[in-house]
């Protein structure tokens, strides 16, 4: 079984970031860039996936030569190649569309990502790669069975959990909880060095949604803090009241 | 909010993209995995036996030792930045990797037999089985060449008498490196749990390192084989060039303690108000912190060069005197001000950093204490030692 597992190279969560004066792009002052914390369940699926099942697993990612940074701990993890295809500045659909042309030239049973990548937030790669190759595709699973080609895939929903079934191939988004990512060993880290990453010429397609603008979020309310006094509390018990309705 | 280094210099780049995975993968490890249980460890005084498998699993044991015996191959700029994030952690838990990998692997490698470094370097790489290292007598701390230990030969072996004290990992090693003298030459033996006439009583009621096991070894008329000589060291040398590699990586660790010292105190000190403003606003406070921050710039790029010169082959002992001097000191002042700028919280176990001051002291007596540092530089400056072995 070959799987694929594709992960993004994502600014750090603790990275402060701006919007330019003119809302044109992003002001990142040298944010540190990490492996998007929902992939490391994905590379970690993938593995544990071969390890019972047999077959390889294929790192890729789509994104700048930096983020080989993120290739080089899917392989210090124990993938067994690394594949990247060198595009910035695309759209979710551009992406996903480079993802899904790799995943059918590789043929791959299983396509597994992050249920989201933590900087654009678009939720859309799984079912759009799914789209894209004609297979099904389960998002924010948060277990996965896999019997020959059957296989079972949980979710959390509200209050409970929906099991749903479907066959390979697949493509599935994985949640927090469906594992635990193994931490690189310290000589694989070394010797991922010398492996080689292959580098995939990108397909190119027209973009269906185009940036207009960023913008900071509005403040819609200011906290407030209030005494002591009686006239404060009478008055926070109004605010709880009337403002935020909670009582 | 994680930790995210202190790096003032961007000593960072000074590192290649696999050290700096590296040390990011172990400061993820400690944050995730000693972090959360080291305190209570600590305040029930007991070793974290649970870390022993994870730490094995990722490589710690033998990071510098070659692939062929189960080792990790890594330089030793990978063994130094691992030992810091260690020590970031705990002393404790930097000592045990200290002990298995610098005084029980080293000395098995450097001078052990091709057979003996086969039987046990893969074992104790994945700590399936766990070291330590006797040099230490109830008489002889700072002065080992006097020791009193001793082995007689006898047929198909040797016998073994005396007592070790202050042995980090003693009561829960299956092998210990135990220095000897034999006809009055300092040699090593291998001697393993279970041996008729060795026990390994632990020492109670530390007041520091207290989530690391330390203990006494006892051996009366204990049998050695005779293929657990280490047969390649000879005298003083032998030991005291495994304390090179361990005060290496002592040097490293400092920084991982007194960094974490640093990072605790900045949270505080922008955190805490008093007088309505957060302490930190305060020149006297501000004072401590750029004195943290300056004396841990210092040592890093003393661990940084140490590293460099120790993997191109050319560093001598002294300058690992002098580093380790060094870096415990300002760490252990370090701590001190840091335990003064938490105040009252600062003696509780919420904050880690009078954990880390109490450690320093015995990362500042053991191996090779402060002032016996300090007579080393001495001699090697003018000449003169200051005192004889
Ligand atoms: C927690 C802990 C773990 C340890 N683990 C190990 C271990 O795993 N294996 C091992 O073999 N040992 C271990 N040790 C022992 C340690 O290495 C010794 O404690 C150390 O070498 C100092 O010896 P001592 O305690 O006998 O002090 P002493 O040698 O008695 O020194 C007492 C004081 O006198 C000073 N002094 C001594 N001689 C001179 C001199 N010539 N000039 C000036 N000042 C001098 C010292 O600097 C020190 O301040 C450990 C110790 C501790 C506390």
């Amino acid at each position: 079984m070959t799987i694929l597992a594709c992960i993004s190279y994502v600014p750090d969560t603790a990275a402060k970031i701006g919007v330019t004066a003119d809302g044109s792009g992003l002001e990142l002052g040298g944010a540190k860039y990490i492996l998007n914390p929902y992939d490391e369940f994905a590379i970690e699926e993938a593995l544990l996936q071969r390890e019972r099942h047999g077959g390889r697993v294929v790192a890729l990612t789509v994104g700048s030569d930096a983020a080989k940074e993120i290739l080089r701990t899917a392989l210090a993890m124990g993938a067994d190649s690394a594949v990247i295809i060198p595009a910035t500045g695309l759209d979710s659909f551009g992406v996903a569309a480079n993802i899904a042309a790799y995943a059918k030239a590789i043929d791959a049973s299983l396509v597994l990502l992050g249920r989201q990548s933590i900087d654009h937030d678009s939720f859309q790669m799984a079912s759009t790669v799914g789209a894209l190759l004609g297979v099904p595709s389960i998002s924010v699973v948060s277990k996965l069975e896999i019997e020959s080609d059957r296989v079972r895939a949980e979710r959390d929903i509200e209050g409970g959990k929906e099991v749903l079934e479907a066959t390979l191939p697949l493509v599935v988004s994985v949640q927090k909880g469906i594992n635990n990512p193994r931490y690189p060993k310290l000589p694989e880290i070394m010797k991922a060095k010398s492996k080689p990453i292959e580098s995939v010429e990108p397909v190119a397609v027209s973009p269906r949604a185009a940036m207009v603008r960023y913008q900071v979020p509005q403040l819609k309310r200011a906290n407030k803090i209030l005494g002591d006094s009686d006239a404060d509390i009478a008055e926070f018990v109004r605010l709880l009241h009337e403002e935020a309705k909670v009582i | 909010m994680a930790f995210n280094g202190v790096d003032y210099y961007q000593l960072d780049e000074l590192l290649s993209p696999e050290e700096r995975m590296v040390r990011d993968t172990v400061r993820e490890f400690v944050e995730n995995e000693v972090i959360p249980i080291i305190e209570e460890a600590y305040q029930q005084a007991y070793f974290p036996m649970e870390l022993v498998p994870k730490m094995a699993e990722l490589g710690l044991f033998g990071m510098t030792l070659p692939q062929e015996y189960g080792c990790g191959g890594m330089n030793n700029m990978c063994y130094g930045l691992a030992m810091q994030e260690l020590e970031r952690g705990d002393s404790g838990v930097r000592s045990f990797a200290s002990v298995q990998s610098s005084l029980v692997m080293y000395p098995i490698y450097a001078y052990g037999s091709e057979e003996q470094r086969r039987r046990w370097l893969p074992r104790l790489a994945n700590a399936e089985v766990i070291g330590c290292f006797g040099l230490t007598e109830p008489d002889y701390g700072s002065n080992p060449a006097g020791m009193i230990t001793t082995a007689t030969k006898i047929d198909g072996g040797f016998l073994l008498n005396g007592a070790k004290m202050w042995i980090t990992n003693g009561s829960i090693a299956d092998v210990a490196v135990v220095w000897a003298k034999l006809d009055g030459e300092i040699r090593g033996f291998l001697v393993e749990k279970g041996m008729k006439g060795f026990s390994a009583p632990e020492m109670k009621n530390k007041h520091s390192l207290r989530a690391s096991v330390t203990s006494e070894l006892i051996f009366q008329d204990v049998e050695i084989p005779e293929e657990n000589l280490l047969p390649n060291a000879r005298g003083l040398k032998a030991p005291l060039s495994c304390l090179t590699q361990a005060r290496y990586g002592i040097a490293w660790g400092a920084i991982g303690a007194a960094m974490a010292c640093y990072d605790a105190s900045v949270k505080y000190a922008t955190t805490r108000i008093q007088f309505g403003k957060p302490i930190g606003a305060f020149q006297l406070v501000q004072e401590k912190l750029a004195t943290m921050l300056t004396e841990i710039t210092k040592g890093q790029l003393l661990c940084w060069r140490l590293a460099k010169l120790k993997d191109a082959g050319t560093l001598r002992p002294q300058q690992v005197s002098l580093a380790k001097r060094n870096n415990v000191a300002i760490a252990l002042e370090i701590a001190r001000l840091a335990r003064d700028i938490h105040g009252a919280n600062g003696i509780t176990s919420e904050y880690p950093v009078m954990r880390h001051m109490l450690n320093l002291e015995s990362v500042k007596t053991y191996e090779g204490t402060h002032d016996i540092h300090t007579l080393i530089l001495g001699a090697d400056i003018t000449g003169i030692q200051a005192f004889s072995s």
